[in-house]
């Protein structure tokens, strides 16, 4: 196994649990959140942070997953507040809060980012070993909640909201754990990234990686877990495998969204079903 | 003095906001879909204006192709994208539109290059006025003229024409207005047609002001007019018109204050964040259904 795929499939980790945590939020609770990248950068910053501080591997990873929470939370407050597409505007918001915030900041490295993070020590293979098993745990955790009551209740809300109230289920306090399980699992592929890179920057938490991430989620499947973990890996290989596709990623990107939601709004998950099924539609 | 100039370049590009953002309310407005494609007909409005201008040495030709041109464009994303879409819930073709966006903003930096395209004569830009002690160029002057134009025509079109009166009906109430023998269809093309007219002026006039256009150049409107339009309340062009001066000012001031650390678009969206909370339904919105 060369580096280059080493480094290849710590990214498909990487995307598969944004992805994948992102599809809980958006996708099992219906809360369209296009400030997914916030998180992920908020959860890199804080590893980074005590790494250097602390030099602590768990210590950094659980204090992303922390630091992606709280944030997380904090916007799952105002999902209360509006709801549906004007909450996709506070999160776009939010994104450009982050990034807007972290280049001012001194102590944060403003426009240069943090470099020289400390080593997880683990050696490139070792990271993507950690990359991939909590990559897999992602998935696992994903496919558990979503048959679980959790999961159940999350599409009530995502279905009807007042409906589900009459049925007892608190929607508020299930968005907000929908947020608070999303944004933790975004805020530990930050974590992750730290250590891959060990080098940070506000632009690799820009909006339009919130937007990559609502495309394969929506490319997937919105919903489905496997799906969004297919097309995670899928759109992360596409521009490695074709020079064509690297060249215009956002162009091929922006073209299958527009596609598939066209097409198949259900995503690939719904054409893999319709095709097991043997509809002739 | 200071204070004075700083409310004047608030207001200029309040003005500039509100041109933006207009097209966008009209179309939220009939459709509740937030039309985030919306940056790349402004983005293209800008182009033709470049583009023509260069080629013919007129800019007021090249603002005139681009607003009769993206009409087209703006009538063909709605029959493609957004007609077949409309009985999904409203994230659905929000998302199609955001893919849209990214698709078009990639296909721009393809067709004419990552660095953009300058006006090579850009006569109004270097014409400067003195007006009472503020120094303001012909752009700057354009812009405002036409925000109140666009606002006083708007305000006219749809309180003392047949069609406006026609528009505001099936906003309000689609099926009765269909029952009363309107065509909502119509009216939806014609929504498409002019907000998109409208975003092909403001962006022939924003390219004019930074005398250059760049694939990003949507990017303002994407995400500022975006927070414009939920600022106003739902799909109000006075509530637009009143966020937009509103965002303006507080950016320019903001930048003063607090720019040490926040930048200019984390001011608005700090400002938007905090209006939300306190008023879900924006500035002069009612309640959402």
């Amino acid at each position: 196994m060369s580096a280059y795929d080493v480094s290849v499939l710590s990214v498909i980790g990487i995307n598969v649990i944004l992805a994948v945590s992102l599809n809980m939020i958006s996708g099992f609770c219906g809360q369209i959140s296009l400030g997914h990248a916030a998180f992920y950068g908020a959860g890199a910053y804080a590893a980074a942070l005590v790494m250097i501080g602390s030099g602590s591997l768990p210590l950094a990873l659980l204090s992303g997953a922390v630091a992606g929470t709280a944030l997380g939370i904090l916007v799952g407050f105002t999902s209360l507040r509006v709801r549906s597409d004007f909450l996709a505007v506070t999160t776009i918001g939010i994104n450009f809060l982050f990034t807007g915030f972290v280049r001012k900041q001194a102590w944060l490295g403003g426009e240069m980012g943090i470099s020289g993070i400390p080593g997880s020590g683990l050696g490139a293979r070792g990271n993507m070993m950690m990359i991939l098993v909590f990559a897999a745990m992602t998935i696992a955790l994903s496919v558990y909640i979503g048959r679980s009551w959790m999961g159940f209740a999350f599409s009530a809300v995502s279905e009807d909201e007042d409906a589900a109230a009459t049925l007892g289920i608190n929607a508020g306090a299930y968005k907000l754990a929908a947020f608070g399980i999303g944004t933790a699992l975004a805020g530990l592929a930050g974590g992750l990234y730290t250590f891959f890179t060990q080098f940070i920057t506000a632009d690799a938490f820009d909006f339009i990686f919130s937007v990559m991430l609502m495309a394969m989620v929506v490319i997937g499947g919105i919903g489905s877990t496997w799906g969004v973990a297919i097309a995670a890996i899928g759109l992360t290989l596409l521009p490695e495998a074709i020079r064509f596709v690297n060249d215009y990623r956002l162009l091929v990107f922006g073209g299958i969204m527009v596609l598939v939601i066209r097409v198949a709004p259900g995503g690939l998950a719904a054409l893999a079903r319709r095709l097991a099924r043997g509809d002739a539609k | 003095m200071y204070y004075v100039d700083l409310a004047v370049t608030g207001l200029s590009f309040g003005c500039m906001y509100a041109l933006m953002a207009v097209g966008l309310t009209l179309v939220y407005g009939l459709l509740r879909i937030l039309h985030i494609a919306h940056a790349a007909v402004f983005a293209l409005g800008a182009y033709i204006t470049v583009i023509v201008a260069n080629a013919s040495g007129s800019i007021l030709l090249g603002l005139l192709a681009a607003i009769a041109f993206t009409p087209l464009f703006g009538m063909a994303i709605y029959r493609v994208l957004y007609q077949p879409l409309l009985s999904y819930r409203p994230d659905v073709p929000m998302i199609a539109s955001v893919g849209l966006l990214v698709l078009m903003q990639d296909a721009f930096r393809i067709a004419f290059g990552e660095q953009g395209v300058t006006f090579q004569n850009n006569v109004y830009l270097f014409e400067i006025f003195d007006i009472g002690g503020e120094r303001v160029n012909a752009v700057q002057i354009a812009i405002v003229v036409c925000t109140i134009l666009v606002f006083i025509g708007l305000h006219l079109f749809t309180t003392r024409t047949r069609i406006g009166i026609a528009w505001r009906a099936t906003v309000s109430q689609p099926k009765i207005a269909t029952s009363f023998g309107i065509d909502a269809e119509r009216v939806r093309y014609l929504c498409f047609a002019i907000g998109s007219a409208l975003a092909a002026l403001a962006g022939g006039l924003v390219g004019l002001l930074d005398n250059l256009v760049d694939p990003v150049i949507g990017y303002v409107v994407s995400y500022k007019a975006l927070a414009i339009i939920v600022l106003g309340g739902l799909g109000s062009v006075r509530g637009t018109l009143i966020a937009s001066l509103v965002l303006g000012l507080i950016e320019s001031y903001g930048t003063i204050f607090i720019g040490s650390w926040l930048n200019r678009d984390a001011i608005a969206f700090v400002a938007l964040i905090v209006l939300l909370l306190v008023r879900p339904q924006g500035l002069t919105g009612v309640r959402a259904p």
